[in-house]
């Protein structure tokens, strides 16, 4: 309370000084057109840092954020390095092992086949890590272009874009991406994302489709587009950071999201196909054998949930950062706002 | 003495840790009003909720609210449920949600009647139609059966207070009964009150941030400030000799239509959030200019002989000298202005004869169109360099709909625009681009027109950027501009939340100011802040006036702000110009019967001057502009159309009055057939 208090004093103390603000204004530089390209205009004060680098300490500050950013490149570690740190290949078995418990040789234990479990875990990772994260950001990308679009501009543009958001609704994705995906399969695994992500999108735009139309009519979008800022930069600087949280939550549950439904493409034999093999195949493959074989289900599953995880925490930080009036990431105590967070969601 | 009606005794409010009523003492006597005056956030209205029991539960209510002796405090709900409507009746601020949507007028009304009193259902009706008559309502019998939306603003409020008054309670409590009115309505709802005040010999405690309802309608006034009753006094007392330095700001803040012009008198600071925690001593102590070093040791109490009581070390000091509130606060010196004379000025903006109208509607699949709204429907306007041209008008006249269409830079649907000696119709893309840098706009409600994502400095810095300046450019002029508004430049990297609603809207004015404009838009700039914090504003934005040379379209519903700041005036009603004019002559001899009503219903803050005026009411609401009008549009409210001879009449309902000057030469136009009367 008593932290709170001086914030709101610090205030006070702003508007307190104006009798003396303008004084000084008066004697230092006088009215502006004096100033005007005056070059011994003293630049006593530091140029105020701009919004990215306020939101990106902010991001700095937040613990929980960090932590999640470091357990991501952990992860991507394991799983790009992996690889080289055993012997074994993820698709060769070794018949002298078979179904063998996590020992020193093989130190995730072994598959019914006798594949290495370690391999085919960090193998998996690596397709899961890049599948998961490429089709959040695409996706969510691809969202609010079109969903800011529509909404801003109205209209025809607005009608266009609905209609084929719509279209796009109605399409039974999974046969789609069942029929294209064969002929796909020489350009791989990214041809696969851009499919995951083409197909994921559509609910996301609808939703920012109508945030932004509420957006459009408040003052300080008005105020922007009255002082000649052109319609892409207020979709970029007005908008958009506006809807962020609600972006940024969608992003973190579509990397999820976007993990599994490659498992179940994968299952049903597009996707990742054997011998290859994803957290999501491995998954699929160990399921029924956890309670007898826990080592072919609970490897993948816990890295699985751990990434998961740390998305969620970037995600949360990367919010806080971004809004203001939220507790976390706080640099200086200030009054608080309860309230505000939870509405723009 | 006799035994108060109502006596409050140290009550306190408090929510969780936050407390918003620190002790509160109030008598109120049989049949007086009670004005409790106070800024936001001071706890005027939780106060009056409380004696009520009216409060959420998460409010905690000490002390003791006694009526007629008996205790309100504490009392379980089926008994206060019998006291509420019956013996303490309560009109609400907003009308529109105060009655049930789905229900009629007249049925809302008879249950109020039938909840306290044993009577039959048409009794009640009929009871109810009485009352609606009683408040002035049109047509009452058929007014029973209306949903509160087919109503206006006015006569819901007016509807309000007729259940109000359904069983003659012997208090009648109002909270901000007129703030979402217009002025005109104002005027006649608070004129309904006194009616209904009459009539069922009631207390009326009217509670109002508006310290000229205050001054024309209280007996006596209680001043709040910080959850406190700071000052409490007679009215008359109260408003030529106050004993608190926070009253005696509040005074010299109010801009007033009898006043002359010049600095108004800030105070400085801003008034403290409800429930905000201070320290120990006064709560005014940070913004007082008489303070002292015992101020800040320890909260003086109300104090005082009879009925003046102050809570200030210093009201003695205040009693004995009564000094005017320029001699206590510091006022700022604010520059001459343009010196050349009007017609040596470039103009700047021109408007002839502007029109604007919106389609209707109907059907969702198959639209219909089924008639237009004639939002804007003549206006004419002229602003010469360093001059501020007041835009006046209640709402629906058209006034933002006039501003919206002047800052689109585009053709007009009707008319001619001609901004800075460029016809807006004219302009290609790159030369409308390049003019809005000279013309820039300010909201009214500075907490919307921010980005809640942006740091100030990019806020201000927005339209160098879209203005194509450099970024380090416009990095490097943020400090200056912050400190030309009175803000502190460390203050850049902050968001907007974490001003104070005076501060942003001085942030809001920054931004205009940094492409140097030429003419600057300002749409109700104080209209959504406190009375001690717009008196800050104000000042500023005359200053900057006259230090840059600026010309201001100043939109206002606000007489008295637009008789303080402006140079001319233009009046709108119905989205029409009825009268243009220097602010001298128009406020001095109004020729056009709109307007003399317009200003015939803004209360002044001086209860004699209050008194003494005629009272010009104007009977009815403003008629809708989805319909084109032949004739003169004011004509159904006009007090002079209804004097005239029935010749005469004629002309006033066939032929569309024009704007004419009072003499050749004189820049003083009226849109009336008879400007002098019939």
């Amino acid at each position: 309370m008593k932290v709170r208090d001086q914030g709101e004093h610090n205030q006070g103390r702003g508007e307190l000084r104006e009798p003396d603000g303008t004084r000084r204004r008066d004697r230092e530089t006088g009215p502006w057109p004096a100033s005007d390209g005056d070059p011994a205009q003293p630049t006593d004060q530091r140029a105020p840092a701009g919004r990215l680098r306020l939101a990106a300490a902010r991001l700095a500050a937040s613990r929980g954020a960090l932590l999640g950013l470091i357990v991501l490149v952990l992860l991507f570690l394991l799983a790009f390095l992996g690889p080289y740190l055993t012997p074994w290949h993820y698709a060769t078995p070794d018949y002298t092992a078979l179904r063998q418990p996590p020992s020193v040789q093989h130190w995730f234990g072994t598959n019914g086949l006798g594949q290495d479990v370690f391999a085919q875990t960090v193998r998996g990772l690596q397709k899961s890590l890049v599948i998961g994260l490429l089709v959040a950001v695409l996706s969510t990308g691809l969202a609010s272009l079109v969903g800011a679009c529509a909404g801003y501009f109205g209209g025809w543009t607005d009608r266009l874009l609905t209609f084929l958001v719509d279209l796009m609704l109605i399409f039974p994705a999974f046969l789609v991406i069942a029929v294209i995906s064969p002929r796909l399969r020489g350009s791989g695994w990214i041809a696969f994302v851009l499919l995951l992500a083409v197909f994921n999108w559509m609910i996301t735009a609808r939703v920012i489709r109508s945030m932004t139309i509420s957006l459009r009519e408040r003052e300080f979008v008005v105020a922007a587009r009255f002082m000649g800022v052109g319609p892409f930069r207020i979709i970029w600087r007005h908008i958009l950071p506006n809807v962020s949280s609600f972006l940024i939550i969608d992003a973190t549950i579509t990397v999820g999201g976007a993990v599994m439904s490659e498992a179940a493409l994968s299952y049903f034999g597009f996707g990742v196909r054997p011998p290859d093999v994803s957290l999501g195949t491995l998954l699929a493959a160990g399921a029924g054998d956890a309670p007898v074989f826990p080592w072919l289900f609970y490897f993948a599953a816990g890295l699985l949930v751990l990434f998961v995880l740390a998305v969620n925490l970037v995600g949360d930080g990367l919010r806080d950062a971004l809004d203001p009036t939220a507790t976390a990431g706080r640099r200086r105590p200030r009054k608080t706002v309860t309230t505000s967070r939870r509405s723009t969601r | 003495m006799t035994t108060p009606l109502l006596a409050v005794r140290n009550l306190t409010v408090d929510f969780g840790d936050h407390p918003a009523v620190r002790g509160v003492d109030l008598d109120l006597r049989r049949g007086e009003t009670l004005g409790l005056v106070g800024e936001s956030g001071s706890g005027k209205s939780v106060t009056a909720l409380a004696v009520l029991g009216l409060l959420p539960a998460a409010a905690r209510i000490g002390g003791s609210v006694r009526l007629d002796g008996e205790e309100l405090v504490g009392l379980p709900a089926r008994q206060l449920a019998e006291i509420r409507g019956r013996r303490i009746a309560m009109v609400f601020q907003d009308p529109l949600s105060a009655f049930t949507p789905v229900y009629r007028i007249g049925d809302q009304i008879a249950e109020a009647v039938r909840v306290h009193q044993n009577v039959g259902k048409a009794a009640a009706r009929s009871r109810a139609a009485d009352l609606l008559d009683l408040v002035g309502i049109p047509d009452p019998a058929r007014a029973l059966d209306a949903f509160p939306h087919e109503f206006s603003g006015g006569m819901r409020q007016r509807a309000m207070i007729a259940m109000a008054v359904a069983n003659d309670p012997d208090i009648l409590l109002a909270d901000e009964p007129t703030t979402a009115l217009d002025v005109t309505i104002q005027a006649q709802v608070l004129d309904v009150l006194r009616t209904a005040q009459r009539e069922t010999g009631a207390a009326l405690v009217l509670v109002s941030h508006d310290l000229g309802v205050i001054a024309g309608s209280a007996d006596r006034v209680a001043v709040m400030y910080a959850g406190r009753i700071v000052e409490t006094a007679p009215v008359d007392e109260l408003f030529t000799a106050p004993r608190h330095a926070y009253t005696l700001g509040l005074i010299g803040a109010v801009p007033r239509l009898d006043g002359r012009g010049g600095p108004l008198v800030p105070i400085p600071g801003r008034p403290p959030a409800a429930g905000e925690l201070h320290g120990p001593g006064c709560p005014f102590a940070e913004r007082c200019p008489l303070v002292e070093d015992r101020c800040r040791t320890a909260e003086p109490q109300l104090a005082g002989d009879g009925d003046h009581l102050a809570a200030c070390v210093r009201a003695d000091h205040l009693a004995a000298t009564r000094p005017a509130p320029a001699e206590v606060y510091p006022v700022p010196v604010v520059p001459a202005a343009e010196p050349r004379p009007r017609e040596e000025r470039e103009g700047v903006l021109t408007v002839t004869g502007l029109t604007r109208s919106f389609p209707r509607y109907r059907g969702t699949l198959l639209r219909r169109r089924i008639g237009e709204t004639f939002a804007v429907d003549g206006v004419d306007l002229d602003i010469r360099r360093g001059e501020t041209l007041g835009l006046v008008g209640e709402s629906g006249s058209g006034k933002s709909t006039t501003l919206y269409e002047i800052l689109k830079l585009a053709a007009p649907q009707g008319g001619r625009i001609e901004l800075l000696g460029q016809d807006t119709a004219a302009l290609d893309r790159a030369a409308a681009h390049r003019l809005r840098a000279r013309v820039q706009i300010v909201f009214q409600d500075p907490a919307a027109s921010l980005d809640p994502r942006m740091p100030v400095g990019d806020v201000i810095a927005e339209p160098l950027l879209a203005q194509r300046t450099p970024a380090a450019e416009a990095r490097r002029r943020i400090p200056e501009l912050l400190r030309q508004v009175g803000l502190d430049p460390a203050h850049a990297d902050r968001y907007p939340h974490e001003f104070s609603g005076g501060q942003r809207q001085r942030i809001s004015i920054a931004r205009a100011l940094a492409v140097r404009p030429d003419l600057l838009v300002l749409d109700e700039p104080v209209s959504a802040l406190d009375v001690s914090v717009q008196a800050g504003v104000l000042n500023l934005l005359q200053q900057l006036k006259a230090e840059l040379g600026l010309a201001y379209l100043f939109v206002s519903h606000d007489l008295s702000v637009v008789r303080h700041l402006a140079d001319r005036v233009s009046v709108m009603y119905l989205g029409r110009t009825v009268e243009t004019g220097t602010v001298e002559r128009v406020f001095a001899a109004p020729r056009h019967p709109y307007t003399r009503a317009l200003l015939a219903a803004v209360p002044l803050p001086d209860p004699a001057a209050e008194r003494a005026r005629p009272r010009l009411l104007l009977a009815g609401d403003p008629p809708s502009p989805a319909e084109r009008h032949l004739g003169c549009p004011f004509r159904s409210r006009c007090p002079v159309h209804t004097a005239l001879a029935p010749e005469q009449r004629t002309r006033c309902a066939t032929e569309l009055p024009p704007a004419t000057p009072a003499a050749p030469g004189v820049d003083h136009t009226a849109a009336c057939h008879f400007p002098d009367g019939a």
